[in-house]
């Protein structure tokens, strides 16, 4: 899967041209006061959509450039630093720890954390590292059970590092240095896919057309930046994103870099779909079936558009590809958050405060991850190639 | 071949045009085609109502040659064998009613127990009644010489056909070896050569002791059917047929290559005549052929059941060659006593695990190709007594492909050993094991207060309902099923016996029934590569009300059931049961309605058993694998595919 990558798409585009923000941060920032140990336990509220509110509250481009700024003074601080080994080293720290960067994704900071595993381990024979390995990337999954990605992301590194023939090595040493290799190698192809995402992409935005976006998906923004930075001459049409209003602030970035853009409601996406070319969103997670799971909503604006024949694009990373299959809606963990509706909820009344919905695969046109831009049903053949 | 293929156009004008047609009129242009051909014989001759007429008509015809035709009248000869067993058939025919009975009485998941108690019971008399068919042709076989002769002086013999139908028929109602000896005098040289060919090619093959019929049936039956042709043929067509005929008599006497040619293939298309023909001369098991035959189901052989087995059951003296472990299973496929995917497939690979345990290599052969054809000819003895199934197909293959891979070094009780072994972890691995697996995943789809509908008697669905009952899930089951088969109710005993709440009802209230249901689970014969699932008939219908009813479909297969061919509809690839179950209700003597009707020509019968359910239809296809969707069955199909390689 990972070799069959697209990312030298990236790698050529590279030398063409740099590209403004990096998106590898490869040190971790200082642990703050404020994240402090969340329970291992997330119900009824689900981890990963705090995380991401809270990383959409803060995340303004002001505000990445500081980070940035910020940590660009220790530039090489991952290779000197290695967690002091007189302290328990603990994942869930040090996942939290990586986690704060707003622009790495969950699953990614899971996997640096995982390497940080191995790089920590005091384990003397092979099948020791594996076992510690496994138990991490356990408590991981654990801790939120909610977030699909995080539990794709931890499964794919423990396939990813151990189904290699650095288990074969006689030396104990050189084993694990390979293993790190693979796992940092794995980190870091996680970080580009979005940039290869967005490269693959750019083929299917033409001049004068009109985007349907929903919710804020790092990736989309990542897709539409380029293109604006391709001067590709694009309208964007942004959900408003209830509950937490994530549709508003893709709008106010958009609108920083000068692409036209219109805030709608939820509700009125099929009133404005005639006028739109193809949608484009995100992805929490893409299931087995090629369907994906995403911001509630979702489901609606991708039927919506199927019946108006409208495109529906997914852009997802493929540390996202999970090896779930939900028949239906509910077939799934619910992922709670919650939901004020600005007015007091009257009493006896029931809120619906599942946080994301499943659209199948029938819906969907294309996806575009940093395997290359697949159909639905391809997401299967990868997953199966990968954990078969 | 032309000559061969000649005759046989003249057969049966009239069912082909009924299939179309309804007008009763006897063809016009379909005759006129064949008298083109075949232009000596009179329009009268080739009229259908000859066989209604001949003795064949009433079922007892043993060729399954398609429908009504001139040559039914003129097989006749091959009725020896089957007259001779007709004294056996009421008692067997007790015994399948015996058995139709019984899935209502049964408790136990094999209905095949009883009923194989009785058929043992019938199946003594049968043997001990005929001594003399038995023995007449086991010297037949060991004389192998003679029927070649026998062959050619017959044909050079020129008699009106009317003559020599009556003739040929008393010569195989009186034994073989007399009906051929007066006639050996007058061979001429280049026939003598052919009976030393023959005879020398016997004694090979009797060394060999290669699993193939014993030359004596299989040239009897090839000069029958010499005969059968002959009378529609002028005399000098005649002679090249029976020097064509003692040529192949002559290769086929090592046979091996021969018998693995001709043995029916997995889809013999079975309206192709010719093709029909030189597998039933190799044929040993005599089906009856039904009558009437829906046109687009043509190719595919169907047969009238209840009259082979007693047949069967004599000729087990003269098939030496075959185990015993695979004529047992042989006979069993026919009687219906094992069904369902998995249990023909385990039965069939411990019947080889049997035949690999008695194997000896034979002097001067190889163990790989010697096994290999051995192995085929098994098939093709069990592809008479039932068509395969996809997966009996997948384990066939892999047999094979075993027997194949042994390493040339390896002693015989060593390769022996490996190849039981490695059988013994297909069936582990491959059936059982894949099975737990599914239950495994499938569980999990299971929720609190599900209606789970299910479809016939899945084995593997029977596990997953089962387990999650042990895990306390609280669903209720909704059973379908559908006639003839009636095969729910076993699941329905069994489902009940351990407390799970069900309903049942039959197909026809699918529609009604479908809106309280949350999932349906459904098990699967077969899956193809284009995600379209084969399986028990019946189910493409459940899998579509319940896709309008936006219920999701989950099919239940094992991935050695998985076959890359891709299949668009149920008609090129079927099979056809036993019409008689369709047109009579059991126990019902009041429905009556059709009494009388079922050699008419104007009523066919079409009693499929699989269908193909679009991949649309299904939502997620539970392997051993996973669960996938539909579309990802190519993908297991390579990877197993690989791994099966492997192996």
């Amino acid at each position: 899967m990972w070799r069959s990558s697209a990312s030298f798409i990236l790698d050529k585009h590279l030398n063409n041209k740099p590209i403004s923000i990096t998106h590898s941060i490869d040190s971790p920032p200082p642990p703050s006061a404020s994240m402090a140990d969340e329970n291992p336990n997330p119900n009824p509220i689900s981890a990963y959509y705090e995380t991401r509110a809270a990383h959409h509250g803060i995340v303004t481009s002001e505000w990445l450039e500081q980070a940035q700024a910020a940590v660009q003074r220790y530039p090489d601080r991952e290779n000197s630093v290695s967690p002091v080994s007189g302290s328990p080293f603990s994942v869930i720290e040090e996942f939290n720890s990586w986690r704060q960067q707003p622009d790495l994704a969950e699953a990614v900071a899971a996997i640096r954390a995982l390497a940080a595993v191995i790089r920590a381990s005091e384990a003397t024979t092979m099948m020791e590292l594996e076992i510690e390995l496994k138990k991490a990337s356990d408590t991981l999954k654990a801790w939120d059970t909610t977030s699909i990605s995080l539990t794709a992301g931890c499964d794919l590194f423990m396939r990813y590092v151990t189904r290699t023939s650095a288990l074969e090595f006689e030396d104990f040493n050189s084993a694990k240095s390979r293993v790190l290799g693979r796992a940092e190698k794995f980190g870091e192809i996680s970080c580009k896919a979005r940039r290869v995402i967005a490269i693959l992409s750019q083929d299917f935005i033409f001049d004068g057309c009109t985007i349907l976006v929903h919710g804020f998906s790092r990736v989309v923004f990542e897709i539409l930046k380029t293109s604006a930075q391709n001067k590709k001459l694009f309208r964007v049409l942004c959900t408003e994103g209830r509950p937490d209003k994530t549709g508003v602030l893709l709008a106010k970035e958009l609108a920083k870099l000068d692409i036209p853009v219109k805030l709608l409601i939820d509700s009125a996406v099929a009133y404005s779909m005639d006028e739109v070319d193809m949608v484009f969103v995100g992805a929490d997670g893409v299931v087995e079936s090629g369907g994906i799971i995403n911001m509630m909503g979702t489901y609606q604006i991708a039927l919506v558009a199927h019946s108006m024949n409208k495109p529906v694009y997914v852009a997802a990373e493929s540390y996202k590809f999970a090896r779930l299959y939900p028949l239906d809606q509910k077939d799934l963990e619910p992922a709670l958050r919650p939901n004020d509706f600005n007015v007091p909820v009257p009493p006896k009344v029931e809120v619906e405060r599942s946080a994301r919905d499943y659209t199948p695969p029938q819906y969907l046109t294309l996806l575009f991850t940093d395997l290359g831009v697949l159909t639905p049903s391809v997401v299967s053949d990868e997953l199966i190639q990968l954990y078969l | 071949m032309e000559s061969r293929r000649n005759p046989r156009a003249v057969v049966d004008p009239k069912v082909r045009q009924v299939g179309f047609f309804t007008s009763s009129q006897p063809d016009s242009s379909s005759t006129q085609q064949q008298q083109q051909q075949t232009d000596p014989i009179p329009a009268s001759a080739s009229s259908p109502p000859v066989s209604t007429i001949s003795p064949s008509g009433n079922s007892l015809s043993p060729v399954m040659i398609p429908p009504p035709r001139l040559n039914s009248s003129d097989t006749f000869p091959l009725r020896g064998a089957a007259a001779g067993a007709s004294s056996a058939v009421s008692p067997s025919s007790f015994s399948y009613s015996n058995r139709r009975d019984f899935p209502d009485g049964s408790t136990t998941a094999s209905p095949g127990r009883h009923s194989r108690g009785s058929f043992v019971k019938s199946s003594t008399p049968v043997a001990s009644s005929l001594p003399g068919i038995g023995m007449d042709s086991m010297a037949a076989a060991k004389s192998s010489s003679v029927p070649a002769s026998g062959l050619t002086t017959v044909s050079v013999a020129t008699m009106p056909p009317g003559l020599a139908e009556k003739a040929s028929g008393m010569e195989v109602q009186s034994d073989q070896k007399k009906n051929s000896k007066p006639l050996k005098e007058k061979t001429t040289k280049a026939e003598r050569r052919a009976i030393q060919e023959a005879q020398r090619a016997a004694k090979a093959a009797a060394k060999a002791d290669g699993g193939k019929v014993p030359p004596g049936t299989s040239a009897s039956v090839a000069s029958t059917s010499v005969k059968v042709a002959k009378p529609a043929k002028p005399s000098t067509q005649k002679n090249e047929v029976s020097v064509a005929a003692g040529v192949t008599e002559k290769k086929g006497g090592p046979s091996e290559k021969d018998r693995k040619k001709d043995a029916p293939h997995p889809r013999m298309q079975y309206d192709d005549e010719s093709r029909v023909v030189k597998a039933k001369r190799r044929a040993v098991v005599k089906q009856t052929e039904a009558k009437n035959r829906v046109e687009l189901f043509r190719h595919l052989p169907q047969y009238e059941h209840g009259t082979q087995l007693p047949d069967l059951e004599t000729k087990f003296f003269q098939l030496d060659p075959m185990h015993p472990a695979v004529y047992k299973v042989g006979l069993q496929y026919l009687s219906g006593d094992i069904s369902g995917g998995n249990a023909r497939c385990i039965a069939m690979l411990q019947a080889f695990q049997e035949v690999v345990k008695d194997y000896s290599t034979p002097p001067e052969k190889n163990l790989n190709r010697d096994m290999t054809a051995k192995i085929s000819s098994y098939v093709s003895f069990l592809i008479e007594c039932r068509p395969l199934s996809i997966s009996m197909g997948n384990a066939i293959r892999f047999v094979k492909n075993r027997i194949a891979k042994l390493p040339i070094t390896l002693s015989e009780s060593e390769a022996k050993a490996a190849l039981q072994s490695d059988i013994e972890r297909f069936i582990n691995d491959k059936i059982i094991g894949a099975d737990m697996v599914i239950v495994k995943h499938a569980v999990t789809k299971i929720r609190d207060g599900d209606v789970l509908l299910t479809y016939g008697s899945p084995t593997a669905v029977e596990m997953i309902l089962l387990h999650a009952h042990e895990l306390k899930k609280k669903f209720r089951v909704l059973v379908v099923d559908s006639r003839p088969k009636l095969e729910g109710q076993l699941l329905l005993r069994r489902l009940i016996k351990r407390g799970i709440s069900c309903t049942y009802t039959h197909i026809n209230a699918i529609s009604y029934i479908m809106h309280e249901v949350t999932k349906v689970f459904l098990g699967a014969s077969s899956v193809l590569s284009n995600g379209t699932v084969y399986s028990r008939v019946g189910t493409a219908c459940v899998a579509m009300v319940a896709s309008a009813f936006r219920v999701p479909v989950l099919v239940c297969c094992e991935a050695y059931k998985f076959h890359e061919r891709v299949q668009l509809d149920s008609i090129c690839s079927n099979e056809l049961g036993d019409p008689n179950a369709i047109s009579k209700v059991h126990g019902r003597e009041d429905i009556n309605y059709l009494d009388g009707l079922t050699n008419n020509a104007n009523l066919q019968f079409l009693n499929l058993m699989y269908d193909a359910t679009p991949s649309d239809y299904i939502s997620m296809i539970i392997t051993d694998y996973g669960m996938v969707p539909p579309t990802s069955v190519p993908v297991i199909v390579r990877e197993y595919q690989k791994e099966h390689l492997l192996v």
